[in-house]
């Protein structure tokens, strides 16, 4: 059992060296700020609940790899997007772009606040038409 | 009763669309963006062979199917019983894409389990499983004879979904054009 925790506590301790993406940095801080935001909003397609950032598989690094190389090569973020929307389809962004695809991506949330709203105001409005009785109706 | 009916239309409404999500298959299978365009261009030396190159220009003038497999990935070695079948029933000229693996370690591979492939394209980086948008191998394009990407098929290939999803696919368009 004692062994047992000693070979846990080596692994764990062993995955701690595995810290990501230590492989590449701009001399710009500028740019290698655009280069972390940019990587923390693309989906790992490979392990798809995290980040290419935070994703060590090798298709990760390769993505990482390649935005790293856009950038040095002075292309916009919107360039960058559209080469992994290209490849990858619209779901490789965690942050979709609002286009006519994803437009309802971005309205549902505002449409579905303003219906619940109107719906309460509807309600509202009723209950306060009916005549107020403080006695329940089955007593009366 | 006339108040239950909107709460009612509501839930049905969304059991609908859970049942239809559930219904949906694989959920990490995400739809290729590149059905319907061209096959993206690329060239690659051949694995056996980095003297002679290939790209998507071989792939023209018939249909054909891209395999994207390397010796790192279980699920290829399931699939290449079939793909061995495949080639040998000549139906469809079948190219490899070796994603990032190491070329001994691949060369080995077909010598021991056989080689379905006209050619293998040696991508040791992965820059053209990314112009392919290749997330997980195996992967298999369709590709038709003037180089538009049909289908792709994520996961091992097997003669039933040979049939239903590759063969039904030419032939709704016509074989042999």
């Amino acid at each position: 059992m004692r062994r047992y925790i000693a070979v846990m506590l080596l692994a764990l301790a062993a995955s701690a060296a595995f810290a990501i993406d230590e492989e590449k940095r701009f001399d710009d801080p500028a740019m290698q700020a655009r280069y972390e935001k940019l990587i923390a909003e693309v989906r790992c397609l490979q392990c798809q609940n995290q980040s290419i950032k935070d994703s060590n598989v090798t298709l990760a690094a390769d993505l990482r790899r390649e935005i790293a190389r856009m950038i040095d090569e002075g292309q916009t973020d919107e360039e960058i997007a559209e080469f992994l929307v290209t490849r990858y389809g619209e779901f490789a962004l965690y942050r979709p772009r609002t286009t006519g695809k994803t437009l309802v991506l971005w309205l549902a949330p505002f449409l579905l606040v303003l219906f619940g709203g109107l719906a309460l105001v509807r309600i509202v409005r009723h209950r306060m038409s009916l005549p107020i009785d403080d006695e329940p109706a089955e007593e009366a | 009763m006339n108040r239950f009916l909107w709460p009612l239309i509501i839930v049905a409404g969304l059991i609908v669309f859970l049942v239809m999500g559930l219904r949906h298959g694989d959920p990490r299978a995400l739809p290729s963006p590149f059905i319907g365009k061209a096959a993206p261009e690329f060239e690659l030396p051949t694995l056996k062979n980095p003297e002679v190159r290939i790209g998507k220009q071989n792939l023209l003038g018939q249909y054909s199917i891209v395999n994207v497999w390397a010796t790192w990935c279980v699920m290829c070695r399931a699939e290449h019983g079939f793909l061995m079948d495949l080639a040998a029933s000549r139906t469809i000229p079948i190219y490899g894409i070796n994603w990032r693996d190491s070329r001994p370690d691949a060369i080995r591979w077909l010598d021991e389990l056989g080689d379905p492939y006209i050619a293998s394209a040696f991508d040791a980086d992965g820059r053209v499983g990314i112009d392919w948008g290749v997330y997980g191998a195996p992967e298999t394009f369709l590709v038709d004879p003037g180089g538009t990407v049909i289908y792709k098929h994520l996961g091992p290939l097997d003669a039933d979904i040979w049939q239903r999803e590759f063969v039904a696919r030419m032939n709704s368009r016509g074989a042999g054009t």
